[in-house]
């Protein structure tokens, strides 16, 4: 139930945001959800309709998710690679000191509202 | 066509939970009192972990605990029978984790009053530990507010738990290695576990230990003394 969590937070944070702006609905969330943040997109999705219905706010909002591919950065050869295919490991030059670059995000990007 | 007005927010979903986190931890700085937040898998041991602990440190530090679970309060009544101290149960209603918000509310009822009055006042505890819902994906992600994080890898869960789980292993300050006493039963290598963890931590401190008979939870105990003792400077 990870995903679940993760909507609460999104709700309360959308609704925070609706309440700045003087909007009464909104129609479409817009999520960066980066590939190795743990997070499931189809379940994060399916979590949003069951909680977001309950909401005047997000009656019938859709939750579209945009994916950042994970890419880690090598310090041994300072190449980059993508995550996911290669792991910790460099296939460049087989070092072990690598760091993620980018790909766990958890963010929400923008809120669109219909007029 | 209909018209849409953009709002951008650009915002991560945990800033507000780590933004509360780090307010959490600033005041039980001030008030002296160390928040251990101990996860694992669920049956890797934490309570008879505690147990053991507890009852080796109790004589020299104050301490409570808060067990929290989705539902029931066996640990918290199993603790405070096993060990004397102070004892909470909550409950997190169904959710996977605890977040910094639930672990505040939790500390006021164990410290007692309103948050605002606790924080002029010294706290009645050294340490407090907080035992996370058994899990290792999502109370990795959240932040508690606690000054560190600790998890227990039971044996039998196998010495590639690191690789499958690498963001709770990248978090933890201590890694207690639990049930070695089944070592010879099972293909697990303490080596090669000390190795995975290393690459997603390599600040860890690993330290094994057997809870039901005792063997290496002194370790343990010092390394909570010593960083008590640190936070309290």
């Amino acid at each position: 139930m990870h995903e679940l969590g993760i909507v609460f937070y999104i709700i309360r944070d959308v609704k925070q945001a609706a309440q700045e702006n003087g909007v009464e609905h909104v129609s479409t969330v817009v999520m960066n959800i980066g590939e190795v943040s743990t997070i499931i997109p189809e379940y994060l999705t399916d979590c949003w309709r069951w909680a977001a219905d309950k909401e005047d706010l997000l009656r019938g909002c859709e939750l579209k998710i945009e994916p950042i591919p994970a890419v880690t950065h090598c310090d041994g050869c300072g190449k980059d690679y993508p995550t996911v295919a290669h792991g910790k490991i460099c296939p460049h030059c087989g070092s072990e000191k690598t760091w993620l670059l980018r790909g766990n995000e958890v963010e929400i990007k923008e809120l669109r509202v219909e007029n | 066509m209909e018209n849409v007005k953009i709002i951008e927010i650009k915002k991560s979903v945990f800033e507000d939970n780590d933004r509360a986190a780090d307010a959490l931890r600033g005041e039980l700085k001030k008030k002296g009192v160390f928040l251990l937040n101990l996860m694992s898998s669920p049956g890797s041991g934490k309570t008879t972990t505690l147990i053991q602990t507890i009852n080796r440190l109790k004589d020299k530090l104050r301490i409570a605990v808060m067990e929290a679970d989705i539902d029931s309060d066996v640990d918290a009544i199993k603790i405070k029978e096993a060990t004397g101290v102070e004892s909470i149960q909550l409950h997190t209603g169904g959710m996977c984790h605890l977040d910094a918000e639930m672990t505040e509310q939790g500390l006021t009822a164990v410290i007692g009053g309103q948050p605002s009055e606790v924080s002029s006042q010294p706290s009645a505890f050294d340490l407090v530990i907080l035992e996370n819902v058994g899990n290792l994906v999502c109370p990795a992600e959240f932040d508690t507010g606690a000054v560190k994080n600790a998890m227990i890898l039971s044996v039998p869960e196998g010495h590639d738990k690191p690789l499958k789980y690498p963001l709770m292993f990248s978090i933890c300050d201590v890694v207690v290695i639990n049930k070695i006493d089944v070592l010879p039963y099972f293909d697990f290598d303490m080596e090669k576990c000390k190795e995975y963890i290393h690459m997603r931590n390599p600040k860890a401190t690993v330290i094994p230990i057997c809870a039901k008979t005792g063997e290496g939870v002194e370790a343990f105990a010092n390394w909570l003394l010593k960083e008590v003792a640190r936070w309290k400077e």
